[in-house]
């Protein structure tokens, strides 16, 4: 469905532009329909860049990417976003504080179902909801500092569901929520995937990647070291830096060598 | 027996009323002991850490009493506090990429700090201990932002440690790191405590698999008071309270296979701390409650050292 070749993004940076930075270095790799993978990569990887080029914020320097054969530079942007959304890490900005949090989903019906009826709508929001495991009453006609983050994520998850959206760029979305809400967006994930949405998940985090994804890419400074079958890649990983980054993680039964 | 803590209540003063923050804890920290403080946001745990230092112009000191190595700790007064401050208790905050002082060189600005103190700078021992966290001695004529957030963190380290204090208090010190340098911050710390620059420790965080790693004791706490505290191996293999059990249950791990197995999370949300139920604060999100826990259940030593406050435990 979603298929990057070749993609790179080279930043100017110093005071005119005069030196420059690859952040992303001839990436290429293929998620399918129902397919979650995962993107891992510690600070400085490249994997939000990904990211922000798959949702079009960004323009990529070299490669292509393309959404069911077609290349997204060439969609039109609303029915490009129609099709792929993204839901980022910080669910506390992504909200006007001044306005309720409900805003969401009317600047969808504006903007994509201006015709559809005030009725219909509300039905289609509550369906949506129910698909995020929300409660209306809960959740409707709130400020965003009234609600968790857990519930403010999911709402962005609902939104973007209220689009028929078949792909979803899912950027570090649990890392600013506490471990016992944490699981449950993983989850809802999961069973989204079940219906057909292909998923890709941008993380830090190697054992939410390895919950959650059946392939995983690895970044290092741009460039994919590791890209395969999760179990493949967690269980025999072959290149030197997914081992020393599997090394280095906490694991709750098992302590550190030599610490 | 470095550090008593007794009934230690703190509350935050807001425009709709007093938050209870921290609600009653008692604990104890043995010589050399590393406590890892475990629990999700707002259950008090960096209130904890502050208030052992009175860090915050916004705590109301409320109740409770501290001892560091037989000596009454002044927590709840500012001016006070100043002589055991960075000598007897030091702290390295949560914002410690921005704890420096971005105008003055770190050698100059490490100086002032000890000058402040009365204390002028052994240079061999500072080199020393910058060998130790393999900095550079050259840092010294630095500013802080020609640092990496790595180095900063570790020179944050290092003069929190440089007049060996006798508790250490570190929060959430590695949770804006990569999982390599998490690793070497944790390994630094061990050696902190072995080499003796730091009697016993106390490490706040969120992630219990990376308390696991470093801590002798985790304590769990849930809403401002304390759920279980025990030795490290028992908490995360033989955890008691039905809140700790939760909790380990829904982290994901490297090395299982989750084909077809789902975890779960906790349903609900922590109970507000402007007007925290009467009882226990965990019976609304508890799957085991039942009449008694309307009534607050006391800490229980269930096992040796290992207490828990649940009817149920």
């Amino acid at each position: 469905m979603l298929k990057l070749q070749g993609v790179s993004k080279v930043f100017k940076v110093g005071t005119f532009g005069g030196r420059t930075a690859t952040a992303v270095d001839e990436v290429s790799f293929e998620i399918g329909r129902g397919e979650v993978v995962s993107l891992i990569g510690e600070s400085g990887s490249g994997k939000s860049t990904i990211g922000k080029m798959v949702l079009r914020l960004i323009p990529a320097t070299a490669g292509s990417i393309t959404f069911d054969g077609a290349d997204i530079t060439k969609l039109n942007r609303r029915e490009y976003y129609r099709k792929v959304q993204g839901v980022f890490q910080d669910p506390f900005s992504s909200y006007n504080p001044i306005f309720k949090a409900d805003r969401i989903f009317s600047m969808i019906k504006e903007v994509y179902f201006p015709g559809e009826s005030a009725q219909a709508w509300r039905e289609k929001v509550a369906a949506a909801l129910q698909d995020v495991r929300l409660d209306p009453a809960a959740v409707l006609n709130k400020f965003p500092h009234q609600l968790s983050g857990g519930q403010l994520q999911r709402l962005l998850i609902a939104r973007a569901l209220l689009l028929d959206i078949g792909f979803l760029v899912a950027d570090e979305i649990t890392s600013m929520l506490d471990a016992s809400t944490r699981i449950d967006v993983l989850n809802l994930l999961a069973d989204l995937k079940q219906r057909g949405l292909g998923v890709l998940f941008i993380t830090h985090d190697l054992a939410l990647g390895n919950y959650i994804s059946e392939r995983t890419v690895v970044l290092y400074q741009g460039r994919i070291v590791e890209y395969g079958p999760t179990e493949k890649v967690f269980e025999a990983p072959e290149h030197a830096y997914t081992r020393k980054l599997l090394a280095s993680v906490p694991q709750l039964h098992r302590k550190w060598e030599g610490v | 027996m470095t550090l008593s803590v007794q009934d230690l209540r703190v509350y935050y003063r807001t425009l709709r009323g007093e938050v209870k923050a921290l609600d009653g804890v008692s604990f104890e920290l043995a010589d050399g002991e590393i406590l890892g403080l475990a629990g999700e946001s707002g259950c008090g745990k960096t209130t904890l850490g502050k208030s052992l230092i009175r860090m915050d112009g916004r705590m109301k000191h409320v109740g409770g009493r501290v001892e560091l190595d037989g000596e009454e700790l002044p927590i709840g007064d500012t001016v006070k506090m100043n002589p055991f401050r960075f000598t007897e208790v030091s702290i390295i905050p949560q914002y410690s990429m921005s704890a420096m002082n971005p105008t003055r060189k770190i050698g100059r600005m490490v100086r002032e700090l000890l000058d402040s103190r009365g204390v002028t700078v052994d240079t061999e021992e500072l080199h020393r201990r910058l060998d130790l966290v393999e900095l550079d001695r050259d840092v010294l004529k630095r500013y802080p932002m020609e640092l990496s957030g790595g180095m900063k963190q570790r020179m944050v380290m290092v003069i929190s440690t440089l007049l060996n204090p006798s508790l250490l208090i570190a929060d959430e010190i590695t949770s804006a790191l990569d999982v390599s340098t998490q690793k070497a911050v944790v390994t630094t710390l061990k050696g902190f405590r072995d080499l003796g620059f730091v009697k016993s420790m106390i490490f706040i965080t969120h992630d219990i698999s990376l308390t696991n790693q470093l801590a002798d004791t985790i304590m769990v706490m849930y809403a401002g008071k304390l759920a279980e505290k025990a030795p490290s191996d028992a908490v995360v293999n033989r955890p008691r309270h039905p809140y700790t059990q939760l909790l380990i249950s829904s982290l994901p791990e490297v090395g299982v296979r989750y084909a077809d197995k789902k975890l779960t999370g906790i349903p609900g949300n922590p109970p507000s701390l402007l007007d925290p139920p009467v009882g226990c604060r965990f019976q609304d999100r508890c799957p085991l409650a039942f009449d008694k826990c309307r009534e607050e259940p006391p800490v229980v030593e269930v096992e040796k050292d290992h207490y828990v406050a649940c009817w149920k435990a």
